[in-house]
């Protein structure tokens, strides 16, 4: 099955407090909640709070916005206006696996394109609009710039920066990736 | 704590012996660009190759005092020559290896020992293929000057007694024996412009926010770098951060203000955790937070991570993004200088030019207007990348020309390719052609030009770059990046897209170069913030430096440069070809037939130009004909 964590499966629930499994609406706004109390309830608190929610579900759920607009004393549209505005939101869920190709200046014109394309390809992403694999293993998006354009082109894999691609070097690290992906498997 | 200068300089005296006490110090470059290269790895792999030596090693990341005689490996911020990372500095020799993997480091060390060189891994200039041992020698590091990145790749970012060894909060010191008004003064008289693009004086700006009325003032430094291909902001930010911070206390004290925000990039995660670290340091040693340095100024400085948003990097759509709202920008007047953040008075700066404040406070405003051209003083960075053979970071005196950046500093084009033109500052600035080769790198010639500054990415191109698939590239971003406040930005922007979208497909007609050009001239005037005021210069500069290539493609259907894949046209040239089949069974749309053991041929009305012939034939007979 996939890991992705959607409402109902926040990481900490998983992690933290596993033996004390809480139901219905408090199991899903508890970690909600201790994110706004860390954060507090002022305006310039809402993107933090944003980020740190997208942090915990990986991206950010419907509901939850309603929720936090409620707490915060804001109406919905403004959350939503935030939480649509900016790039590093979404509020789609996202593969297990983010891959990001950088398509900055530098990485374009040194060939990232054929790069992505090769992702695309490798991971079954055929029609356009679709950047996530059915399976949840895979998201392919395109960044503007990672500022590694030294390095160029880079593609990040969740938080790892692999420099000067490939269309072929990046199929190596993809079939790495399920390599370890089945041991992991096979291990349990 | 330190209550006075006298403490400060005592510590740098001390921090000073203590750095130049072992024999010898290896700093191994931690910049993104080298870390993603396996830095991290290099770095352990010396550690431990160190003691397999017996040469007593003392991994100076935390405040540990080494032994004589001993061996120091440090992790350092960005040498700013990405390309051939990972890097490796010998100190006090300044020997750089480059490229240097894991299995290096028990060589590495062997040299180390017999006090000589690896060679293999010295830099070899990729045309004369001459080998410098010396960093300070390789071309791509003497033809600079060291201003604000004058540390970067030299001291560990992480250890705050590493910069104050190395001059560090010595201008803070300076600034505080002086009344705000001299400290504006000052630097209003060195002459430093914004580094973020608009080329503001410096000065003029924080005398307006400090003469303006208000409670409670705040600084901002600007660190939302989001220019495709520049990456100046986040070597600073990374390899070093107290420099940054150093130059906002300045500025802090100049305006009146008590409390600063510093605006990072989401994705530059690395930079936040440096910077974290580095006001926790400061906090500690009484150079942040109240009664700093015993003068009575107190400051203190909280980090926002952005969120993803180009348009943010405009003043007042940051300030926007700070208070918690989309980051949309707003007319101005006011400006944030009379009413920024919640209202008060706001000073913003750049990170490059908070990096410069505090040399000018120690050298003084006449020694930096001194460096760079007459209206243009001090350095600038760059990033220079694309087709160019040493990418990397560069700062250089203001007014050097295009021709010495491009192939004394980056060694001319990679691959033995044609210098074609170069994009510089980003998609808000032009394309310079060959005629610019000798054109001073300033604000003003560059304005004149119809380019800008920017925040410094030059990316370089060859011929075999297509100039209006280069232009659809950046209206692509502009359009994505555009905030939708203004009618003309938000959708002449689409427009034009658009239409360069249909001309690279091959769809284009004459009567569409008059259209972009009309609705680029639209978008220009009809928009509030810079990033639909510049968002059609690429698109303009290109078409004035390379209309025949816009021509082409919309009136003979073809790419000049070959780029443009609907153009391609492919055929399968009889002599060569044996008849064997292969390329008809990897057509995906079966457009290639024929006969066994003779000449196929594709129908141009069915293919889709997808190469996967040529990629299949074995005898070369499947060409491209552009």
């Amino acid at each position: 099955m996939t890991e992705v964590n959607r409402v109902d499966t926040p990481v900490t629930d998983t992690q933290g407090a596993k033996d004390q499994p809480l139901q219905g609406p408090s199991r899903q706004f508890q970690r909600v909640n201790e994110i706004i109390a860390e954060h507090g309830t002022a305006e310039a608190a809402l993107i933090p709070i944003l980020q740190a929610v997208q942090e915990e579900y990986r991206y950010l759920p419907e509901e939850i916005l309603t929720y936090i607009a409620t707490v915060m004393d804001l109406s919905p549209a403004t959350v939503f206006g935030v939480a649509t505005f900016y790039a590093q939101f979404s509020l789609d869920p996202k593969g297990k696996y983010v891959i990001k190709v950088c398509d900055g200046t530098a990485c374009h014109v040194r060939g990232s394109m054929p790069v992505y394309d090769a992702i695309r390809k490798r991971v079954g992403l055929a029609e356009k609009a679709v950047k996530t694999t059915e399976d949840m293993q895979y998201t392919v998006e395109t960044v503007s710039c990672l500022g590694a354009c030294g390095l160029a082109p880079v593609v990040m894999i969740n938080d790892k920066v692999y420099g000067q691609m490939t269309p072929e070097a990046i199929l190596t690290i993809i079939d790495t990736l399920e390599q370890r992906e089945e041991d992991t498997d096979a291990a349990k | 704590m330190l209550q006075n200068k006298e403490q400060l300089l005592e510590l740098a005296r001390k921090h000073k012996e203590v750095n130049e006490t072992p024999a010898a110090t290896i700093l191994v470059c931690a910049g993104t660009g080298c870390v993603a290269g396996g830095s991290l790895d290099v770095y352990e792999a010396l550690v431990s190759a160190a003691a397999e030596h017996g040469l007593p090693v003392v991994v100076k990341l935390e405040d540990e005092v080494p032994h004589d005689d001993s061996v120091a490996v440090k992790k350092s911020g960005c040498h700013g020559f990405c390309e051939m990372g990972p890097l490796v500095r010998i100190e006090p020799e300044g020997i750089l290896y480059t490229k240097v993997k894991v299995e290096d480091a028990t060589e590495i060390m062997e040299a180390l020992a017999s006090k000589g060189v690896v060679e293999r891994l010295l830099y070899r200039h990729p045309v004369t293929e001459e080998i410098y041992a010396k960093e300070s020698e390789i071309p791509f590091y003497s033809r600079q000057q060291r201003v604000a990145l004058a540390n970067c790749g030299h001291i560990d970012p992480d250890s705050v007694e590493d910069y104050i060894a190395n001059g560090g909060y010595e201008g803070l010191a300076v600034t505080l024996e002086k009344s705000s008004a001299e400290v504006c003064q000052e630097v209003l008289e060195s002459g430093l412009r914004g580094r973020g693009g608009g080329g503001f004086p410096t000065g003029r700006k924080w005398e307006l926010t400090r003469i303006a009325e208000g409670e409670k003032k705040y600084v901002v430094c600007n660190g939302d770098e989001g220019d495709p291909g520049a990456f100046m902001d986040r070597s600073m930010m990374e390899g070093d951060p107290h420099r940054v911070i150093e130059g906002m206390l300045i500025a802090g004290y100049a305006v009146g203000a008590t409390e600063g925000y510093i605006y990072v990039r989401a994705e530059y995660p690395l930079a936040v955790q440096r910077l974290r670290r580095a006001l926790v340091d400061a906090k500690a040693y009484g150079l942040l937070g109240e009664n700093i340095l015993g003068s009575g100024f107190n400051f203190t400085i909280k980090i926002k991570e952005g969120a993803g948003a180009f348009v943010c990097g405009e003043e007042s759509a940051l300030i926007a993004s700070i208070e918690g709202k989309r980051g949309m920008p707003r007319p101005k007047p006011p400006f944030p200088a009379q009413k920024g953040l919640w209202g008060c008075p706001t000073l913003i700066n750049n990170v490059e030019t908070f990096a410069n404040v505090p040399r000018i406070m120690v050298s003084g405003a006449e020694w930096f207007k001194n460096i760079g051209s007459a209206t243009s003083s001090g350095t600038k960075t760059f990033a220079i990348t694309g087709a160019v053979a040493n990418t990397g970071l560069i700062e250089v005196p203001m007014g050097l020309t295009l021709r010495e950046i491009v192939f004394d500093i980056g060694g001319g084009l990679r691959n033995n390719g044609t210098f074609k033109a170069v994009q510089i500052g980003g998609p808000s600035g032009g394309c310079l052609t060959s005629e610019h080769l000798d054109l001073p790198l300033d604000f003003d010639s560059l304005q004149k030009a119809g380019a800008m500054i920017g925040s410094g990415g030059l990316v370089v191109m060859d011929e075999s770059t297509c100039m209006v698939e280069v232009a659809r590239f950046f209206m692509n971003f502009t359009q994505n990046e555009s905030c939708g406040k203004c009618v003309l930005c938000r959708e002449g922007t689409k427009r034009m897209l658009e239409i360069l979208e249909r001309i690279v497909n091959g769809e284009g007609v004459e009567d569409d170069l008059q259209a972009l050009k009309d609705i680029g001239q639209a978008v220009k005037d009809g928009s509030l913030c810079g990033l639909g005021k510049t968002a059609p210069n690429p698109v303009l500069t290109t078409m004035e430096y390379f209309w025949d290539e816009y021509v082409a493609h919309v009136r003979d259907q073809r790419c000049p440069a070959g780029a443009c894949q609907s153009m391609k046209r492919y055929t399968i040239v009889a002599d060569l070809c044996k008849g064997c089949s292969k390329c008809a069974r990897v057509c995906p749309v079966g457009a290639i037939s024929g006969k066994i053991k003779e000449p196929f041929v594709i129908d141009t009305e069915k293919c889709i130009k997808c190469g996967a012939c040529k990629d299949a034939c074995r005898f070369a007979a499947v060409e491209e004909v552009a």
